[in-house]
């Protein structure tokens, strides 16, 4: 009985505390979901496999109801003429480079969000409506969204999208690598209708060694880099590649996680709220000298 | 022989100049953007993109806004708890100026965001790893620091003073007793507050630097650095009396006051050695990480980082260090502005300038749309500003019936 008396009066101090220094719990544990199962699921993109059917842009577009064109439509390459990127209105675009070996099969490179192990997008939201959920996805929660887009300025991959133009009700939109149909037991929409399997849809760990014996077995046909294994700390969707990855205009980042430096400082200046509170009995204890110093000076 | 400065509501003055005039003309330019932005949404108005997420409103009117309303905190610091009496006549002219700007800062927010019904999430949801959830958490508590902080000022006006007309009248007795044991109250508790508004100004502005570290290699290396924090933090200290001189001497020529030279000179004496620390902190992290190689190569971010150090940090501190500028009243000005200037420009290129997205289909400039919703808030800042110093004693001005300096020492 006693210990537990004490253990709410330093309960109720702590957050007076909190209260008058005003920050809110940083190591309370109300955020976001961060969960790295070992066995989440990734997709391997095979980009020499790719032939530009464009099919998987269609199938996203339909399994998430955004409007789209008839699927006959997408046969048209006059697309590729111009870089697109995904947006608010296709969640996965495919692009094309040219093939500097065999220029009559030129590289096809779908981009969409690439569901990092360690989420800029989760560690940056303000309301933390993202979240790294166990198959791998990295999703949000449309109804906490403030429309800050703090998240389109961390991630690394330029990929949330938002929607500008709504003046009621705008939202993030991005890849949600299809959580609600897999949680159905569905594949993902883009690898369900890739008609050459381009798209390897398996657990990550799994993917990994596909593309690592890939590599060794063909040397001819891939570079050595599996872009996505290592960058940024590790992402969800991997990429196999015929010429550099920088032709194919992925950009270059370093193997640490995008908010690992950003948490540091974060929970460095808020170490259990040391810092702002030694502050806090800093300062008062310097009011209180100076106001009798010049009561002193003063009498 | 010592003449007494009280803080007086300067209500003799007019309030329509022709430039209260042009004030208002912009303000209601502003507002009629600001309507677009409300009916055709953030796109209608602004230039920003899927490539360029953030614009102007949150380098100018929020990033800016929160670091140039510094002047609050450092002037409670130095008036309050270093309890250095003579500068106690500057605390409330920077009260007010921040207690508006952090008013601003937060409307800035609510019409950046997309779903501004929504501004009081991060109330209820957390997420501590968010520099950009502590930013809006401290910024949130410290406005209402200051609005309490500021509570005294309208006792003062109002203790004895209340007359309501009309079936009112009745309520004038009660309203007058209220408000003197708010003021009793407040008097008492008041250092927790000030001391609060140091603390939670420290966190904020720092953490303000924080908010771009996430963005990585998105951000032009010139200003990319893990320390941002600090250098945001020695910045706004930089800039916080700068700002008092600045706005004080404008006060001052718009109300046809005589400038308070003698305080501010001194107050000018202390900017020096904190321009000095973060000029040193700044050019030591540029020497330690190897940017300077970015300045060989001419184009916007070097020019830029340029003007934002030589114009806005060395210049300012080789002439804060000289007598005679510190005694010149023209030449304090130049001073001041230049620091403003500085960390105005400082903030906008942190923000919009640095920000360089890997894939880009042209670059970012603002829109007049979002130009004028900016200039807009400005004018009516200062309107307020112009507004309540004729209300409130926020002002001091020179009291000769006054014989005792107890009578008036500012609470807490």
């Amino acid at each position: 009985m006693n210990k537990l008396d004490r253990r709410s009066f330093f309960k109720t101090t702590a957050v007076l505390g909190a209260g008058l220094t005003g920050i809110a719990a940083s190591e309370a544990k109300a955020g976001p979901k961060n969960i790295l199962s070992p066995e989440r699921m990734g997709v391997l993109v095979d980009t020499t496999a790719c032939i530009g059917c464009r099919n998987c842009e269609w199938a996203c577009k339909t399994a998430h109801d955004l409007p789209t064109a008839p699927i006959e439509s997408y046969e048209d390459r006059s697309v590729f003429e111009k870089m697109r990127r995904p947006d608010e209105t296709a969640l996965t675009v495919v692009n094309r480079y040219d093939n500097l070996k065999k220029p009559e099969l030129p590289y096809t490179v779908k981009v969409q969000c690439m569901h990092c192990d360690h989420p800029a997008c989760v560690s940056a939201c303000i309301v933390g409506a993202f979240s790294k959920e166990e198959n791998g996805a990295v999703v949000w929660d449309t109804d906490k969204c403030i429309g800050c887009r703090y998240c389109m300025a961390a991630c690394p991959f330029q990929i949330p999208a938002f929607e500008y133009h709504r003046a009621i009700g705008p939202k993030i939109m991005k890849c949600d690598f299809c959580s609600a149909r897999r949680e159905e037991g569905k594949m993902p929409a883009c690898a369900e209708i890739c008609p050459v399997e381009a798209l390897t849809y398996g657990p990550r760990e799994e993917l990994v060694r596909i593309a690592r014996d890939r590599v060794k077995r063909f040397p001819d046909r891939y570079v050595e880099q599996i872009y996505g294994e290592y960058e940024v700390g590790g992402t969800g969707w991997m990429y196999l590649a015929g010429r550099d990855v920088a032709d194919l205009q992925f950009p270059k980042l370093g193997r640490n996680p995008a908010p690992g430096v950003s948490e540091s400082i974060q929970h460095g200046i808020f170490a259990y709220f040391v810092p702002p509170v030694s502050l806090y009995a800093l300062l008062g204890a310097l009011m209180w000298i100076t106001k009798h110093r010049t009561e002193e000076e003063e009498a | 022989m010592v003449h007494f400065m009280k803080p007086t509501p300067l209500v003799q003055k007019k309030f329509i100049t022709p430039g209260v005039i042009l004030l208002i003309l912009l303000a209601v330019n502003g507002l009629a953007f600001l309507a677009g932005r409300f009916l055709f949404g953030i796109g209608g108005v602004t230039n920003l993109n899927n490539q360029y997420p953030w614009g102007i409103w949150i380098g100018v009117d929020v990033a800016a806004g929160v670091a140039l309303a510094a002047g609050g905190f450092t002037t409670a610091a130095l008036g309050h708890l270093m309890h250095r009496e003579q500068y106690h006549a500057l605390v409330r002219p920077a009260l007010l100026t921040a207690m508006l700007g952090y008013t601003f800062v937060a409307l800035g927010v609510c019409i950046d965001i997309g779903r501004y019904y929504y501004i009081w999430h991060p109330l209820i949801m957390w997420n501590g790893n968010s520099a950009l959830f502590e930013v809006g958490i401290c910024v949130m508590i410290y406005m209402n620091v200051l609005y309490i902080e500021f509570l005294p000022v309208v006792t003062e006006r109002f203790i004895g003073r209340v007359t309501m007309k009309g079936f009112l009248t009745r309520f004038n007795k009660p309203v007058d007793k209220l408000l003197r044991a708010l003021d009793r109250g407040l008097s008492k508790v008041m250092f927790i507050f000030i001391i609060a508004g140091v603390v939670l100004s420290t966190l904020h502005q720092s953490s303000l630097g924080t908010l771009m570290v996430i963005a990585g290699p998105k951000m032009h290396p010139l200003w990319q650095t893990p320390v941002l924090p600090l250098l945001f933090l020695l910045s706004a200290i930089a800039v916080g009396f700068p700002m008092v001189i600045f706005e004080s001497m404008i006060a001052a020529r718009s109300f046809g006051l005589k400038p308070e030279m003698e305080t501010l000179s001194k107050l000018g004496r202390m900017i020096a050695p904190i321009l000095g620390i973060y000029l040193a902190f700044k050019i030591g992290d540029m020497f330690i990480r190897e940017t300077f190689v970015y300045l060989t190569t001419f184009n916007t971010a070097s020019v830029l980082f340029m003007i934002e150090v030589f114009v806005g940090v060395v210049l300012p501190l080789r002439m804060f260090l000289s007598r005679s500028v510190l005694k010149s009243p023209v030449m304090l000005f130049i001073a001041a502005s230049l620091v403003v200037f500085g960390v105005l420009l400082n903030r906008i290129n942190n923000f919009v300038v640095a920000y360089t997205p890997p894939y880009s289909f042209g670059s970012y400039f603002p829109s007049i749309g979002e130009i004028s919703v900016t200039v807009g808030f400005v004018s009516i800042l200062v309107l307020l500003y112009r507004a309540a110093v004729m209300i409130f004693p926020v002002i001091s001005v020179p009291d000769k019936s006054l014989s005792s300096k107890a009578k008036y020492t500012i609470r807490g």
